[in-house]
């Protein structure tokens, strides 16, 4: 019981309050916080998201309700709230309903095992990193939920295309997660976050970095591989049947799954709360955090912006053919090379208390094979892409330009 | 049995992983009954947390519901109708003998460990964590063989299936 009863507990039971008492309102209020910010954060999400969206198109953006348009996303929210609940007559109706729950819990979940501080965290799973991409696997039978409950069948189409795109690139997804895992010798995300003391590990492997980028814009969704609102191909995929606040949960969790990808991202690969004058206050260690997680966000943001989307077939390909092997051959090559690393005495045993003076020869020696790597598969899509546009200027129509046409 | 946390949550993980697989075996609609499964592997992966192995409770989510059950939600979509079944399986005797059977080699691969001549011990002695699972995969004299038979039967079937599913002419 000691163990668990520490911070608030502790000040509780100091000041005289019986110790389960203590204990579970400590707990509650974890409970509440873990799974509150997150909730809060969705709706500064939104404002943000069409912000800069909004510039970057060249348009202003929501600017009449407060000050920036600050309110908008609250008038939005009680327009969703207000309007009304459809549920087709011919729906599953419990399914049809439990769908968005999944698909929003699914999300809020992966907060528990986010670090936000080196005190402050909901849990340290041991296997923090599993728990996240067991949970993610969530959100993939919540789409599949919804397309079939909603007895329609672009719904139900849009559902199989969304399904296939998250089942696949959940491989290269995985694979990219193992290299901090094995990296850190622990899956516990405490763990990650301390064994970047020496380097972030995004130096270490840039390209499982890149990896798991290209994978989490997909699995939330985002263009370029925008599948899941295909307006133009499908109406408006697996959730055509939902409205109001159901239809706001889907809509709340993709938004929240970005930026929670954002933060995962600056926790596995840029070192979380790691930066200057982190330990004088878990505050400071919190700022860090959310800065990067920001930064990364805001990259997502701009390439959802920036680039078309891709047919379902190329995005196929491009998982399947690329990304898999490369992320097993990278992972393949940056284990071999730790462990010799390893035994030649060059590289820490246990990162959790190497330095930088520690880390620097196997950052070296990671950072020149990622970098033969990034050269070798630049080299061949060079001469991918120029093979394809000689065959195009020569007539003979590539297999893909062919399906594009129509043939 | 005291109440705690832990009778409670085994109270509740067998709730879900028992009235899972009467939900399976009982709804006339394909989809719920694979929702039903998922309900089912869930408790179980339940079970895995109360056992101290957190590991295999995220591959149980991860694998069972994550995977295997998504993938039958696909076939269950390629049958022909996936509400309102109406065949029923009449094989009562042959199903009735095979659960009786399935049944007594449970009870007493279950009660005779416990209540033998020879009872083993119920609380482990030790936690193994997650790194010993790991280890005891690669070790020597741990369980490398099955562990590599394993990965090269699943290569085996995955290469097999490929194989099969491809196009005759390309």
């Amino acid at each position: 019981m000691d163990e668990l009863c520490t911070g608030l507990c502790k000040l509780m039971v100091e000041s005289g309050a019986d110790p389960g008492l203590a204990q579970f309102v400590s707990l509650l209020v974890g409970v509440l916080l873990v799974s509150g910010v997150p909730l809060l954060t969705v709706i500064i999400l939104i404002w943000v998201e069409r912000k800069v969206a909004a510039r970057i198109q060249d348009r202003i953006g929501p600017n009449r309700v407060g000050p920036l348009g600050l309110m908008q996303t609250f008038a939005d929210l009680l327009k969703l709230l207000g309007k009304e609940d459809i549920t087709p007559s011919s729906a599953d109706r419990v399914l049809y309903n439990a769908a968005p729950l999944i698909s929003f819990a699914s999300v809020v979940l992966i907060w528990v095992v986010v670090p936000f501080t080196p005190f402050h965290f909901g849990v340290d799973l041991e296997i923090g990193a599993l728990y996240f991409v067991a949970i993610a696997s969530l959100g993939t039978l919540a789409i599949m939920t919804a397309g079939w409950a909603s007895n329609n069948k672009y719904a139900l189409l849009g559902a199989f295309r969304v399904v296939a795109l998250l089942v696949s690139y959940e491989v290269p997804l995985v694979f990219a997660l193992l290299v901090p895992v094995m990296l850190a010798g622990s899956m516990s995300m405490l763990d990650i976050v301390n064994a970047q003391a020496g380097m972030w590990f995004v130096v270490l492997s840039p390209l499982a970095f890149a990896i798991f980028y290209i994978s989490s814009q997909a699995e939330t969704g985002r263009a370029p591989f925008d599948l899941i609102e295909a307006e133009s191909e499908l109406v408006a995929g697996f959730n055509i049947e939902y409205s109001g606040m159901k239809f706001g949960m889907f809509f709340a969790a993709e938004f929240l799954h970005v930026f929670t990808n954002g933060i995962l991202m600056a926790l596995l690969f840029f070192g979380g709360w790691m930066g200057p004058l982190y330990y004088e206050s878990p505050l400071i260690a919190f700022a860090w955090l959310g800065l990067k997680g920001s930064l990364i966000y805001l990259t997502t943001l701009w390439l959802r912006n920036t680039v078309p989307r891709l047919r379902i077939d190329q995005i196929m390909a491009f998982n399947w053919k690329f990304l898999v092997p490369l992320s097993i051959v990278n992972l393949i090559l940056l284990s071999a090379a730790l462990k010799i690393l390893q035994e030649l005495g060059i590289a820490p045993r246990d990162m959790l208390s190497a330095s930088f003076a520690d880390v620097l020869p196997t950052t070296v020696v990671m950072l020149l094979i990622n970098l033969v790597m990034v050269v070798y598969l630049l080299g061949i899509l060079r001469k991918r892409g120029r093979d394809a546009r000689r065959d195009a200027r020569a007539g003979l129509q590539h297999p893909l330009a062919a399906s594009a046409a129509g043939d | 049995m005291e109440l705690n946390a832990v009778s409670i949550g085994f109270f509740v993980f067998s709730i879900l992983t028992l009235g899972g697989a009467l939900g399976v075996v009982t709804t006339r609609n394909l989809f719920q009954g694979t929702i039903w499964l998922m309900v089912s592997l869930f408790g179980v992966a339940g079970y895995f947390v109360l056992l101290s192995a957190p590991f295999l409770a995220a591959v149980q989510v991860l694998v069972y519901i994550g995977a295997i059950a998504i993938l039958i939600t696909f076939a269950v979509m390629l049958t022909r109708s996936v509400t309102r079944i109406k065949e029923r399986y009449i094989r009562t005797i042959p199903s009735f003998l095979a659960s009786l059977a399935l049944f007594l080699a449970l009870l007493f691969g279950i009660t005779v460990p416990i209540f033998g001549d020879y009872p083993a011990e119920l609380t482990p002695t030790e936690v193994m964590t997650t790194r010993d699972l790991g280890i005891a995969l690669v070790e020597g004299n741990g369980y490398v063989l099955p562990f590599l038979l394993a990965s090269v039967l699943l290569t085996a079937a995955m290469i097999g299936a490929i194989f099969i599913a491809r196009d005759e002419d390309s």
